[in-house]
């Protein structure tokens, strides 16, 4: 099936020449980087734009390093670099998890962070280590530069903070300095490529200072600061996790659809905070822990 | 209309594309390579996998401008003279009924195979988890692509 929808076609050398189009296309010009929810969108008619804006030339957009404990994740920099780039397993491991579980193989190679953030379903399996990172949204225009806390960046399903004006160039994340772990566990109705029936992002420090983060558990991906307050100061106890668990009502509002029931949704919750609160805990403690074959190993 | 070059399988082509043309229809329609097949034209099932640049990409999710001054390899282009060894294992172990999926899940485990000359059973099932095979279970694939690694360490 080809694409009904006519649209043109720009791949700007620079960053500026980027932000002029875009200024002057608005809504009708969509930023296109992996393309592999664009496409799709597209090819089944719930975009329309009048251009697409290929960012992928852009050099600086490329741009993934670690520098005085902030990691930066260029805009067009894919899942794919993020697997395979050590410094960013070493400083945040919960991303990592994270990028493993996005789609397949043949996806991660052109999806990229960015987009999948731009993309804002409520599914988002990069947000939560986002969400538990604090990271900040770079976005740019011709009028300037806004850095947008990840926490004011979702709105609602498929809609985010960036003007119509805007593209984002980068993401960054403070990775803190005392010693502190995270995980991150996607529940799938299988083992290969799903989006996820629930996702936590669950990190802790040293000094017992938890945070923690949804997916898929509401309209927005989202940190849950009620289980957070409560766990807070505290060591980990069975009693003290029931607690938590007990918060879940008011912390998120599954639904229903085709992945699952929201009672399956609430119930599998408990069960992944549970064992993620474990094994951020034992990765805290220097063991090696395999968030996939945490919940059932399929 | 946008007349564009890129390597495909070793060779310099050149093909007019508008910039709604994706690249599966392209290399199926335009320039006549049948290999990569159209199966959910959503990413999801893997039988329109190439490789981009050496890395496995859905060529139904890609633009075909942006193939434009790229290399792009399919199944004929990694047996030119002969089947790979990859091949050869698969036919040995009689890996594919239908054969829907095959090109697709032979580049994805030709990209695996250069980055991991002996991949563990893990790393294959994640290599070509998003490649759907309905007639085998992965059995036969699994096998194939695990006695041609063992082998080679000899």
């Amino acid at each position: 099936m080809a694409i009904a929808h006519e649209f043109n076609y720009e791949r700007p050398q620079s960053l500026h020449a980027a932000m002029e189009l875009k200024d002057s296309y608005r809504n009708s010009a969509l930023i296109y980087a992996g393309g592999t929810d664009l496409v799709v969108n597209i090819k089944e008619g719930m975009l329309k734009p009048e251009l697409l804006i290929d960012i992928k030339d852009i050099p600086e957009l490329h741009k993934l390093c670690l520098d005085n404990g902030t990691l930066y994740i260029g805009a067009a920099v894919t899942f794919m670099e993020l697997i395979d780039t050590d410094f960013v397993e070493q400083a945040c491991q919960m991303l990592h998890d994270a990028a493993k579980t996005v789609a397949s193989h043949g996806v991660r190679s052109r999806a990229t962070l960015a987009g999948n953030i731009c993309s804002a379903v409520p599914s988002l399996d990069s947000a939560t280590p986002l969400l538990c990172y604090d990271a900040v949204v770079h976005c740019q225009s011709l009028e300037g530069t806004r850095n947008i806390p990840i926490g004011d960046w979702f709105l609602a399903p498929r809609k985010t903070a960036i003007k119509d004006n805007e593209l984002v160039t980068g993401i960054s994340l403070k990775i803190p300095k005392e010693q502190n772990a995270g995980v991150y566990l996607k529940l799938g109705r299988y083992g290969g490529e799903d989006l996820a029936q629930a996702g936590w992002g669950i990190w802790l420090n040293n000094a017992k200072q938890y945070r923690i983060a949804h997916c898929a558990l509401a309209p927005t991906p989202k940190r849950a600061f009620a289980i957070e307050a409560l766990l807070n100061g505290k060591e980990l106890s069975p009693e003290l996790i029931q607690t938590a668990i007990a918060l879940l009502d008011e912390e998120i509002k599954p639904i229903s659809d085709i992945r699952s029931g929201k009672e399956y949704r609430m119930h599998v919750s408990g069960v992944m905070l549970k064992r993620g609160l474990y094994a951020a805990k034992d990765r805290l403690d220097g063991k090696i822990v395999e968030p996939a074959k945490l919940l059932g190993g399929i | 209309m946008k007349e564009i070059s890129f390597m495909l399988n070793s060779e310099l082509r050149s093909v007019s594309v508008e910039p709604n043309e994706v690249l599966l229809d392209v290399l199926r329609d335009k320039l006549g390579v049948k290999s990569p097949k159209c199966g959910c034209e959503r990413g999801d099932c893997g039988a329109c996998t190439v490789l981009l640049d050496g890395k496995a990409v859905r060529s139904c999710l890609v633009l075909a401008v942006e193939a434009e001054n790229h290399s792009i390899i399919t199944v004929e282009g990694i047996s030119v003279e002969k089947l790979s060894a990859l091949q050869e294992a698969f036919i040995q172990f009689n890996s594919f009924q239908c054969g829907y999926c095959a090109p697709g899940i032979i580049l994805a485990v030709t990209e695996l195979l250069q980055a991991h000359p002996k991949p563990t059973l893990e790393q294959i099932k994640e290599s070509i988890a998003g490649n759907l095979c309905r007639c085998t279970g992965y059995t036969p694939i699994f096998d194939a692509i695990m006695a041609l690694t063992k082998e080679e360490g000899k």
